[in-house]
């Protein structure tokens, strides 16, 4: 592989890496993974009313409150980020 | 290997609704998504029954539904946020009764992602520009224009990204003719992502931006961006330009906040609370949604909370500066996704769950004793306002939709012994839950029923000129005699109504523009408008055996099986055809199709014969009475019937259909060249045990058939649609298409000796449902081997138990006698009793909220049939019931022995069982 494409192939991950969030790279954390996978499942619920309908039910709650707790609760759905080591 | 799946019932519930006048006329309609369909209602004005005008399936999720119209224009557009990764706008067609796709315009991948826009949809409200956006980052504003030819245009996408940011609502500003702005509720979550103690997240505020769209520039840019002190669930905008001070509500946990750009302050004031509230304290209060009415000169919102009250919120104004919020409390209705104020008075509330409703608003609270709070009044910070709620006062309940959603279980079982099983749900959730019991047919509702003197044979109505809009008389033919009843306020027997009373009847029939004719055995009678009446007498021992006639033309088979055929011509005089022909076996029934508007005659003739075949005999002048096509049936034919399907509501006609009604019970359906009078595509339908009787009636304007056997069915065409549904109701013998002030769209049908009136109103409905009331969520219910009963587990998350309810009463009673003064106690006492008397059911008020971890669960055994709950066996607080089941265990022989799994959770502190 040539220095040029190596550099090519590094650019466009880093365009994905900003064009689409939770795009994973080699220094991806676990807690950073699973607060993406939350984040992406809340997101999901929110847009399918059906489950929306299923969390109302099981917590008997309306269902614009159990939208509203599932956007407060997609800033920090797996708690605060862990200390980075220091390197 | 094949499955097979077929919609017995399409989703009840609804997600979104929205309204505007999408035909294009002065009437307002409801758009609803129910998940996967989009339907557009219409409720009538007059008499306030919601329609349903279509129903499509969109093969997709709709996420948002608005409507808007551009500047100047007279007819609402729809947009739809979905799944698809694309924005689409559709166009109500009235004529074709379809939604036209005007754009559909794709920016992302399909699916409800995070990242691609869907969710929400904000509408300039001039119609101007649409921002759809996504739960995070992307938001895209689109500008909406017109061409040369007044079509709808829509430009490429402007970007109004912003990274790493949440989104809860977004809505158009109403700014006037002013750059169309957008309004957005943010969260930032960057720093807290990075901060690993946390704090950030602790300290991440809400915040609202307003996005303008920069006509001249093309571009988007972030206006102004404000942090705010609660986190808010969503906006309402407030009329701008001409018609108010522009600007939105905030509505967040517990307050409501009115903000603007410029010099204006933020005005805020509390959301009241009910006084004595069950309700955990901890808990805040959010609206779920609102609706906006606005006239030329005024406008206000209606919000609903989520214990279901709904709130007037109206805003003073001083110049052109809001001073103030009021909030009186209006009335309370169930939880709803969403509501619309309509022009001619009427709100409709698509409930969360459970039916919906559609209520008139009957007062607009403006002159009445209820408080009304105000931004303006001095309270303390945390502290709030108290209502009292009551039942409605200024709603009126108009209609009421059914709807199953959610069901929670199902079974199917036929406990009622009726030959077709029932299908057995428990539906909803809470205190508005319920068992519904559903049944294949058309729920009929009975107008009056009569008792005759006899038996009678047939019944049919006419009218005494054709441009009538209601029936003029009940012709009921008996062995040997004829009655006419007169309708009016009252039904009555006339005997002035030329017909001839001393004969049974074959047929009757409004001839021409004011003209009856009356077939019996001996003859025809023609009776003219000034009761002139022309014979036509059948000759020498030959009486008349069959007939069919509709309005212009009358044909005959005479014993022996020779067809006579009679023709209006235009001076309204009856005249007979000059040849007769010979069938080759005897005729056991003849139809002939009604009049096609805009033509002399209606051209074919079906005539049933004993050798079971069905011929089409042609009635065109040029080759009148020569036969067109023939088909062969399995069995004796009974009755033919051809109607005109499919057509639309102003006439135009459809594809012809020759219905067979066979002595076996079956029921043909065969399409009928309208040029050739081919007969092609039969389907057949087994309908009951006796020979099928068909009946031509009008439904919704189109032609419709009743098809009797040992059951009563009605074929008709709703919604681009064939359904065969059969009634639920007894089973009859023969009947006609009744039309009368009170009933328009009726049936008279005669069963033994009586005659009923009959009216089907819920076309295009496939159940017929029971609903009988339950306490809880119902989770699962088991059906009792030997007696049939059901027995029902009724659970609930977050609530209080009957007996927890009412000692947190009785204590709240204590608590009021010991917080007022000695000179207060006699006020407190009567106070107290008063607050333990009220009467406020958790059906319509909803139960109150007793907090997580709270669980509340009842057995019950009720009787399907009856709908009577014969045991109640109430579990303390927080055990709750999870799943039961009938066990036979060897050593027991005789009795099966339910089995009930609940789970126990420790009751927090303060509470006893």
């Amino acid at each position: 592989m040539s220095g040029a494409e190596r550099y090519n192939i590094h650019s466009q991950l880093e365009h994905l890496q900003s064009k689409y969030i939770g795009t994973g790279h080699a220094d991806t954390t676990k807690h950073e993974w699973l607060t993406n996978q939350h984040r992406d499942t809340f997101a999901s619920i929110l847009g399918h009313p059906d489950l929306i309908n299923f969390m109302a039910i099981c917590e008997n709650e309306t269902k614009a409150r159990i939208r509203f707790n599932l956007v407060e609760k997609m800033l920090q759905p797996c708690g605060p980020p862990p200390e980075k080591p220091e390197d | 290997m094949h499955l097979y799946n077929l919609t017995l019932q399409r989703a009840t519930g609804i997600t979104h609704a929205t309204h505007g006048n999408f035909s294009g006329s002065k009437l307002q309609e409801i758009v609803v998504s129910r998940g996967k369909i989009l339907e557009i209602l219409r409720p009538d004005p007059n008499t306030g029954k919601v329609i349903t005008l279509l129903s499509v399936e969109i093969f997709g999720v709709v996420r948002s539904l608005m409507a808007f119209r551009l500047t100047g224009g007279s007819k609402d557009y729809i947009i739809v946020g979905s799944d698809s990764g694309r924005i689409v706008i559709l166009e109500y067609n009235p004529t074709k009764n379809a939604f036209d796709k005007v754009h559909q315009e794709t920016f992302g991948k399909s699916g409800c992602r995070r990242i691609v826009p869907g969710q929400y949809l904000a509408i300039d409200p001039k119609g101007r520009a649409v921002m759809i956006g996504a739960v995070e980052k992307q938001k895209l504003v689109y500008i909406l224009n017109r061409d040369a030819q007044a079509r709808l245009t829509i430009s490429s996408p402007l970007e109004a990204h912003k990274s790493n940011t949440f989104v809860y609502h977004l809505v158009g500003v109403d700014v006037g003719f002013e750059n169309p702005m957008f309004a957005c509720l943010e969260m930032d979550y960057e720093e807290a992502d990075i901060d690993p103690s946390g704090d950030a997240a602790q300290n991440t505020k809400q915040a609202i931006t307003f996005y303008e769209l920069d006509l001249g520039l093309n571009h988007v840019v972030r206006k102004y961006s404000e942090s705010l002190d609660e986190h808010a669930n969503f906006l309402i905008t407030v009329p701008g330009g001409s018609d108010g001070p522009s600007g939105v509500l905030i509505c967040s946990e517990n307050y409501i906040t009115y903000k603007n750009l410029g010099d204006q302050p933020d005005i805020r004031c509390p959301i009241p609370r009910r006084r004595n509230d069950l309700d955990d304290p901890e808990r805040g209060m959010i609206f779920v949604c609102s609706a906006t009415h606005k006239t030329k000169s005024m406008f206000f919102f209606l919000a609903q909370t989520e214990q279901g009250d709904i709130f007037k919120i109206t805003l003073e104004l001083d110049e052109d500066m809001v001073t103030e919020i009021k909030l009186k409390y209006f009335d309370t209705t169930p939880v709803a996704t969403a509501m619309c104020v309509l022009k001619t008075g009427f709100l409709f509330i698509s409930s969360e769950f459970g039916n919906h409703y559609l209520y008139q608003i009957a007062h607009l609270g403006d002159d009445d004793d209820e408080p009304e709070f105000s931004s303006a009044m001095p309270l303390e910070e945390g502290d709030t306002f108290f209502f009292a709620p009551r039942h409605l006062r200024n709603l009126l309940l108009v209609d009421e939709m059914e709807s199953l959603s959610p069901i929670i279980n199902c079974q199917v079982a036929d406990l009622a012994n009726e030959d077709t099983p029932q299908l057995y749900m428990c539906c909803g959730r809470g205190p508005r839950s319920s068992l519904r019991v559903l049944r294949h047919g058309l729920e009929v509702s009975e107008m009056a029923v009569s008792e005759l003197p006899g038996n009678p044979n047939a019944v049919w109505t006419v009218k005494r000129r054709a441009d009538d809009e209601f029936d003029s008389y009940i012709i009921v033919s008996f062995v040997n005699a004829t009655l006419v009843l007169s309708i009016g306020e009252t039904v009555e027997e006339v005997t002035d109504s030329g017909f001839l009373g001393t004969t049974p009847t074959l047929a009757c029939y409004t001839l021409g523009e004011d003209a009856l004719v009356q077939i019996y055995p001996d003859g025809i009678r023609h009776i003219r408008a000034d009761k002139r009446v022309n014979e036509w007498k059948a000759p020498g021992k030959r009486s008349i055996f069959r007939c069919a006639v509709n309005a212009r033309q009358v044909v005959i088979a005479l014993t022996g099986g020779e067809l006579v055929y009679f023709e209006m011509d235009p001076t309204g005089q009856l005249n007979e055809y000059t040849e007769r022909r010979e069938m080759p076996a005897d005729v056991i029934c003849m139809s002939i199709g009604s009049v096609p508007q805009g033509e002399q005659r209606s051209r074919f003739l079906a005539v049933g014969l004993a050798d079971s075949t069905v011929r089409i005999i042609s009635l065109d002048p040029s080759d009148c009475l020569s036969p067109l096509s023939m088909q062969a049936l399995p069995a004796l034919p009974e009755s033919l019937c051809i109607v005109d399907m499919g057509g639309s509501e102003d006439g135009q006609s459809g594809t012809l259909y020759l219905n067979i009604g066979l002595q076996n019970g079956v029921l043909l359906r065969t399409v009928l060249d309208s040029v050739t009078g081919d007969l092609a595509d039969t389907r057949t339908r087994y309908l009951g045990s006796r020979p099928v009787k068909l009946f031509r009636i009008r439904m919704q304007g189109g032609e419709a058939v009743l098809a009797m056997s040992s059951r009563s069915w009605m074929s008709y065409y709703f919604q681009n649609r064939f359904h065969l549904t059969p009634l639920s109701y007894e089973s009859l013998e023969y009947a006609a298409g009744f039309s009368s002030e009170q009933c328009p769209e009726g049936v008279v049908a005669i069963s033994t000796n009586t005659l009923r009136i009959l009216a089907i109103e819920k076309l295009g409905a496939v159940f017929n449902q029971m609903s009988f009331p339950l306490e809880y969520t119902p989770k699962k219910f088991v059906i009792h081997p030997d007696t049939g009963k059901l027995v029902i587990i009724e659970t609930d998350h977050n609530a209080y138990t009957e007996d927890i309810k009412r000692q947190r009463r009785i204590q709240m009673a204590e608590e009021m006698k010991e917080a007022a003064g000695p000179d207060e106690q006699e006020l407190a006492q009567e106070m107290a009793d008063a607050f333990l008397n009220e009467d406020l059911p958790d059906s319509i008020f909803g139960a109150p909220k007793a907090g997580p971890g709270m669980w509340a669960s009842i057995v019950r055994i009720m009787d399907p049939i009856e709908g009577k709950t014969s045991f109640i066996h109430r579990f303390d607080q927080n055990e709750a019931a999870v799943s039961l089941a009938y066990c036979k265990f060897s050593i027991q022989h005789r009795a099966a022995i339910l089995v009930i799994m609940f789970v126990y959770r420790q009751l927090p502190e303060g509470f006893s069982n």
